[in-house]
């Protein structure tokens, strides 16, 4: 196949970036995208340019390090799938493939399409754990869990902290990747004693980041690559209300 | 409960190819219980600006409802809806003076349209703020729901509808009647097929309204903490139901008037 990508290219954070254009002539549609991606970087550095930096590293859609906005979707336009696991088969010969990075100004950029999502480690940090002293692990049936929970708790686990939630977003709102920890948590027995702290100090590292206020799109969902449910949001909202009115 | 084990901090991303330049603050302790007020505490997340916005948002359609039914009594013929005008200033007489009972309503309305108001325009900011680079291709919406993109302008155009509104049939001051004229003058007077321009305007603004809380009623549930992916198709349901019946029940008055069926 033979593509033109418009990658977005920006030096350093304090670049201002441009939209740069290349063409590809023989990409097989069994590479993944960022075999695409490598291809193109080989490319440049034999032609002694810079290559374009993206984040990656398990390639195999469980670690949350790659993103990409291509064509305005977070992720690509495979549903539930990151775009390490996205595949050339899905474009056609000619297509004209543009990549962004996240947009957001708690995501600042730091170089091409790779943005600095620490933000999401310390709203992670806020609360997003139990205190348990971790010693050996308890016996498996000591704590009884509903299955209900269990399922809607391991749902919620699946979060890789991507940040496509916050990249589709019109808010550029972090709300989905909070309420998935506090959904996680606030559902399992062990994450009881902590979970109204645990939410207003999450809320409050999120607002502090500079993210938007959620709205209720949907967008964050449609785009995540583990379906993470728009619900996760509500029980996020049930358990701030509770803990803003017990003071 | 002990916080020391937080001090920890999970970290819970690798950090690949390039290394972060911005160094990762101190985990901060959560907040010791806090003893503000419950309004300053509410006002200071941006979960809590939107349950404002929600509560507000209800208090409205509450009232929509209200005022929509008693707009049906036009139906009913002059006396009717002369006289539901007369009582709504007299409900709780003798126990509460003239008017107070609807003085109370205006005040509760008025606060909570700038409650409402000023939630959406701190949130609108801070969305703004958020994202100050934009997308060189525009955003596809992967979920199509018109409503959803047309809460900010469309809440501007309902405010400046509600505006006219109060001008046109409270004061008068832009009906063709005075502001003391008996009610049902003058909504005959105003919807005159002569002034059909008016009509087209308050369809338009109803419709807005309609789609307004074709979201924001949905909405307002999962705000409110109850939205579960089993109660998702009901709540939809609801909230399309209920802006429908509104606009149909808006729509009404004006329409008729104009087609010369209530003169
Ligand atoms: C008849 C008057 C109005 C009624 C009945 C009404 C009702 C509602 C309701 C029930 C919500 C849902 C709250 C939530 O999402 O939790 C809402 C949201 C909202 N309203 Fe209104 N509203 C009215 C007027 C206005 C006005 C005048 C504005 C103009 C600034 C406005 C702007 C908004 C915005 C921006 C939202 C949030 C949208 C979102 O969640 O995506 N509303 N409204
Ligand atoms: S909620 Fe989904 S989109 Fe958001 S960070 Fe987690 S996995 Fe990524
Ligand atoms: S590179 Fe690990 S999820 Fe894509």
């Amino acid at each position: 196949m033979k593509l033109t990508l418009k990658i977005w290219r920006q030096r350093n954070a304090a670049d201002k970036g441009r939209m740069a254009s290349y063409e590809l002539d023989d990409v097989s549609p069994d590479m993944s995208f960022l075999e695409m991606l490598d291809v193109l970087n080989e490319r440049l550095i034999i032609e002694g340019d810079d290559p374009v930096a993206f984040d990656h590293d398990c390639r195999e859609g469980i670690c949350g390090m790659c993103s990409l906005v291509i064509d305005g979707t977070a992720h690509g336009p495979q549903r539930a799938t990151t775009t390490c696991q996205l595949h050339m088969r899905h474009f056609k010969d000619g297509d004209v493939i543009t990549i962004e990075p996240w947009r957001a100004s708690a995501f600042p950029v730091i170089k091409d399409l790779v943005v600095d999502r620490s933000a999401f480690d310390r709203i992670i940090q806020a609360g997003g754990y139990v205190s348990a002293p971790t010693g050996s692990a308890p016996e498996a049936a000591s704590i009884p869990i509903p299955q209900a929970d269990a399922h809607d708790a391991f749902d919620a686990a699946t979060c890789i902290g991507c940040g496509a939630c916050v990249a589709a977003c019109p808010n550029a709102s972090a709300m989905l990747f909070t309420a998935a920890k506090i959904t996680h948590l606030g559902l399992m027995p062990q994450g009881q004693p902590e979970r109204y702290g645990r939410v207003t100090a999450m809320v409050d590292q999120m607002d502090a980041e500079g993210f938007g206020g959620c709205t209720n799109t949907g967008e964050c969902t449609s785009v995540c690559p583990k379906g993470i449910p728009l619900e996760t949001i509500s029980r996020l909202n049930a358990d701030l209300l509770k803990a803003t009115a017990k003071g | 409960m002990s916080w020391t084990y937080q001090k920890i901090g999970h970290m819970f991303r690798n950090v690949s190819s390039v290394s972060r330049s911005t160094p990762v603050a101190a985990p901060r302790r959560p907040q010791a219980p806090s003893t503000a007020a419950l309004p300053r505490r509410l006002y200071r997340s941006s979960v809590g600006k939107k349950a404002v916005m929600a509560v507000t948002g209800g208090i409205l359609v509450l009232f929509l409802v209200g005022h929509m039914l008693g707009n049906l009594k036009v139906f009913l013929g002059r006396a009717d809806f002369d006289h539901y005008a007369h009582w709504l200033r007299t409900i709780g007489e003798p126990a509460l003076p003239h008017r107070v009972f609807l003085t109370i309503m205006e005040a509760v309305l008025t606060v909570a349209v700038i409650l409402h108001m000023w939630s959406a325009v701190s949130l609108a900011r801070r969305a703004r703020q958020a994202r100050p680079v934009r997308y060189a291709v525009r955003p596809k919406a992967q979920e199509h729901r018109y409503a959803t993109h047309v809460m900010r302008y469309g809440g501007i155009i309902i405010l400046l509808f509600v505006i006219w509104h109060l001008l046109d049939l409270t004061f008068g001051v832009v009906n063709p009647k005075s502001g003391g004229a008996e009610p049902y003058d003058k909504v005959v007077a105003d919807f005159d097929p002569s002034r059909w321009y008016i009509t087209v305007f308050y369809v338009i603004a109803v419709v807005m309204v309609g789609l307004h809380l074709k979201h924001g009623l949905w909405s307002a549930f999962q705000t409110l903490g109850w939205g579960r992916q089993r109660r998702y198709r009901g709540l939809h349901l609801f909230a399309d139901v209920v802006a429908a019946l509104l606009v149909i029940g808006f729509v009404a008055v004006p329409v008729m008037v104009t087609i010369g069926v209530v003169k």
